[in-house]
């Protein structure tokens, strides 16, 4: 039966996504939840929990105040609290509750702004998404607040080309230093980095983002500024990670498009044909669209193997390469992973892997949180220890 | 970017003495602090051999519970069923949750003896006919035992808490017995009692056998704690345990709130031994050990600040008034409420003690609460060490299993060895469950 997970873990929600994404700006998050979402965050998803303050809060919300409608002690609490620590902005995000009962978030929002003069917004976040799609709506609407201040800058003139960095959250990258590496590498190719979208920027640094001549995305999450950037900016963006082999397929297409803007997605084939499932020696590669696509095709070019993707949270049919696929399902993934030769994917899924399967271990903040953190390669300066053929 | 403010947080710090009781602050946003040694309602379910956890609610609801099971190493004893945006609208729940335990129960290796069902918030909200669900379960499963959970922290202000029904669905799963005169339980506790405690010596010291859920081995081993005379218990989330139990079962039970003074622990010994009709031993030498224990400690402590947080014991009050007492230099207390157990204890703290720092835990302004430690502080709890950035603690929670004089003798070699030898507060307190499995 679809839904049911009697082995495995469940990824991480959509308000978590969205609390992750804007962490590090200086704004407050309010996730409109009773109880518990705060510390589930906290604990398992937010490793700069312990180092970095951020305004990140739950409302408390009680049975009563949801039956009897009184959207009026959350206003008053965010109102208070944000006059006195001042965040740069408001996002009010709502769990469960606050969304069956059709809680009016977006009048709460605008009375909030109201009281204390501070941009405040909210995103249609329920917690019945996954974490994906909570950076994608988060990132797009900082993307749009951002435009509405800064029009787009001259084209670039000097030496060093520009970019945004979108998508970055610990979710998907955790903190071993991949985001680093992954804007190190830019510059050492002659980019400049204006902003990373959103870990190691400030809020400052990403109204910037108009200076850049096109956007690196690097997970479905930054997809939804990115898309902005290019409306109203005229920015294009090219999607990858530059893992492996994807360095050099990367630097063509970021190339050409800093001259000529054409959105692109760097991993999609340009030859070869899709997947046959019946292929032998098939290693199956579960996570998140861009970071699982970008390393499976960095993956095909230096083992000459298909490595097809699954991916269980949000994404988008145009972000996956021919015979990927989409799956959550205990259910639907356990007959997958029973056809492939090699499964590499996070601990946490082991249980429904059959013995017969190679098992390679690529533990992901999203799924298993911080139990394996310390077991996370940086694949960017890791790559090669990722070995599928022994 | 945002880091480390340092500003004076407003609203979550009051002088004992301006301080109102029950409720000494307003209510506002909520922060969580990255102290997480307290259990949950996981860890407290993993205390039943031979059981599986079976939660039904949304990814975010999910995620906090599936990956404390990860985390304790048991994902084995723990299966989810996702509750999805669809399911608000279009699906039978009823049938959602028949169908999906079915599956799950039969795709497990082995029937397990219980099944903790955790239905959610959303459930109650949708109306959904649990009682059919569970009918229907108990018919499927004819040797399954289903304990009701919820997970519903939406109405946990005005009614019953996810820990008070769980705990009270756990003994639900006691069959009738006969009462054995000489077998008691201790219920509701997450952790062990000390075994040298002075309860387990005078219970031991008559003939009783104790009986305790977090050292049942087995389910027929839980089994038998259906035959015990008595239930004592501590822990404030176990009234509605205890009451059905006596109504069920016919078992008595007592409520000893945990102490730190000589004249309570004196009462409870007193009424532990006037329920049993036994002779009350002589505990004179006992409690001036204690005293003396405390005494020694106040010398080598000296002028050092204290502070206390409600993670450490449910009476922070009650143990800052002993302190005090005994020369100690309480300087704060950390409590987002004052429980009625404690209520007397506050009030003298506020005539005699008025200037502790009273603090809030979960309001939002302690997000920016000065942590810069001025001078070396000891903290007694997780929460206080951290809003203090002190390695000084003695890193116990929910009172850690010490109980009477002997307790206190305990408590004080553990304030001395922590003021003397520093921990690493920052990965000690991060790992949830104290006292649990921890694969972290």
């Amino acid at each position: 039966m679809k839904q049911t997970a009697t082995f495995i873990s469940t990824y991480s929600a959509d308000t978590f996504g969205v609390c992750s994404a804007l962490f590090e700006l200086g704004g407050m998050v309010v996730m409109h939840d009773p109880s518990g979402c705060n510390s589930t965050y906290t604990t398992h998803d937010e490793p700069r929990w312990f180092d970095m303050d951020s305004q990140i809060y739950i409302s408390g919300l009680t049975e009563m105040d949801a039956i009897l409608g009184n959207d009026q002690r959350l206003i008053k609490d965010i109102t208070e609290t944000a006059l006195l620590q001042k965040p740069a902005f408001i996002c009010i995000v709502a769990s469960q509750i606050p969304a069956l009962i059709g809680c009016d978030l977006q009048a709460a929002a605008r009375m909030v702004e109201k009281n204390t003069g501070i941009r405040t917004f909210c995103l249609p976040t329920n917690s019945m998404h996954y974490y994906a799609l909570g950076v994608y709506l988060a990132l797009e609407a900082m993307a749009k607040l951002i435009i509405k201040d800064y029009p787009r800058s001259a084209a670039a003139t000097g030496k060093h080309k520009r970019i945004n960095v979108l998508g970055l959250t610990p979710l998907d990258f955790s903190v071993n230093g991949c985001d680093k590496s992954i804007c190190g590498w830019l510059e050492e190719n002659g980019f400049s980095v204006i902003s990373r979208w959103a870990m190691g920027s400030t809020l400052e640094e990403l109204q910037d983002s108009h200076q850049a001549d096109v956007n690196l995305v690097v997970s479905y999450g930054g997809l939804g500024a990115a898309r902005v950037m290019e409306k109203e900016w005229g920015i294009p963006y090219v999607v990858g990670i530059p893992f492996g082999g994807m360095k050099k397929r990367l630097l063509q297409r970021l190339e050409p498009s800093c001259q000529e803007p054409s959105s692109i997605c760097a991993y999609l084939p340009s030859t070869t044909t899709p997947h046959d499932s019946s292929l032998e020696n098939r290693v199956l590669l579960i996570g998140e669209s861009v970071f699982s696509c970008s390393l499976a095709a960095a993956l095909e070019e230096e083992y000459r193997r298909p490595v097809q993707v699954i991916c269980p949270v949000e994404t988008e049919e145009a972000l996956l390469r021919p015979g990927d696929m989409r799956a959550t399902d205990e259910t639907e993934l356990e007959p997958l992973f029973s056809d492939a030769s090699v499964l590499i994917a996070d601990p946490l899924y082991r249980p429904i892997c059959p013995s017969n399967v190679k098992f390679i271990e690529l533990p992901h903040e999203g799924f298993s949180g911080r139990l394996y953190r310390k077991y996370i390669p940086n694949l960017m300066e890791s790559f090669h220890d990722l070995k599928i053929d022994e | 970017m945002l880091q480390k403010i340092h500003g004076q947080p407003s609203r979550a710090v009051v002088k004992l003495r301006d301080a109102s009781c029950p409720a000494p602050f307003p209510h506002t946003l909520e922060y969580s602090s990255p102290a997480r040694g307290t259990w949950n309602i996981v860890h407290t379910g993993m205390l039943l051999p031979e059981s599986h956890q079976i939660y039904i609610c949304a990814a975010g609801c999910l995620r906090g519970v599936v990956l404390t099971a990860a985390e304790m190493g048991a994902m084995h004893r723990f299966s989810a069923l996702e509750f999805r945006e669809k399911d608000m609208v279009n699906t039978d729940n009823e049938t959602f949750i028949i169908e999906g335990i079915t599956t799950i129960l039969h795709r497990l290796p082995k029937l397990p003896r219980a099944v903790l069902v955790f239905t959610a918030c959303v459930h109650h909200f949708l109306g959904c006919n649990l009682r059919y669900v569970y009918d229907t379960l108990h018919r499927r499963f004819p040797k399954v035992e289903f304990a009701e959970c919820i997970m519903d922290p939406i109405r946990q202000t005005q009614g019953i808490t996810p820990e008070e029904r769980e705990r009270r669905e756990i003994y639900r799963l006691l069959k009738k017995a006969p009462l054995d005169e000489k077998s008691i339980n201790t219920i509701g506790s997450n952790l062990p009692l000390d075994k040298d405690c002075d309860l387990m010596k005078l219970l031991a010291s008559f003939g009783f056998s104790l009986h305790d859920l977090t050292g049942c081995q087995s389910y027929e081993e839980f089994q038998a704690m259906a035959k015990s005379r008595l239930n004592l218990y501590w822990n404030p989330f176990t009234h509605l345990a205890a009451k059905d139990l006596k109504e069920r079962l016919g078992q008595e039970f007592l409520y000893l709130p945990q102490c730190y003074d000589s004249e309570s622990i004196l009462r409870q010994l007193r009424q532990i031994a006037t329920t049993l009709s036994i002779p009350l031993p002589d505990f004179q030498a006992k409690q001036q050990a204690a005293s003396d224990a405390l005494r020694e400690a106040q010398e080598i402590l000296g002028a050092t600040p204290i502070a206390i947080d409600l993670s450490f014991t449910f009476r922070p009050f009650n143990l800052a008034r002993v302190l005090c007492q005994y020369g100690f230099r309480v300087v704060q207390v950390f409590s987002d409420v004052v429980s009625r157990e404690d209520e007397e204890d506050f009030r003298w703290l506020q005539e005699h003690h008025g200037d502790i720092d009273l603090i809030a835990t979960k309001n939002a302004d302690m997000r920016l609460f000065n942590r810069a430690s001025r001078e070396k502080l000891l903290a007694l709890g997780q929460k206080a060490a951290y809003f203090n950035d002190t390695p000084y603690f003695v890193n116990l929670i929910e009172g850690g299993g010490l109980w009477g004089f002997h307790g206190l003798c305990r408590l004080t070699r553990l304030m001395v060895e922590a003021f003397h030898t520093p921990k690493d507060m920052r990965s000690l307190i991060q790992q949830k469950g104290l006292g649990g499995p921890c694969c972290l």
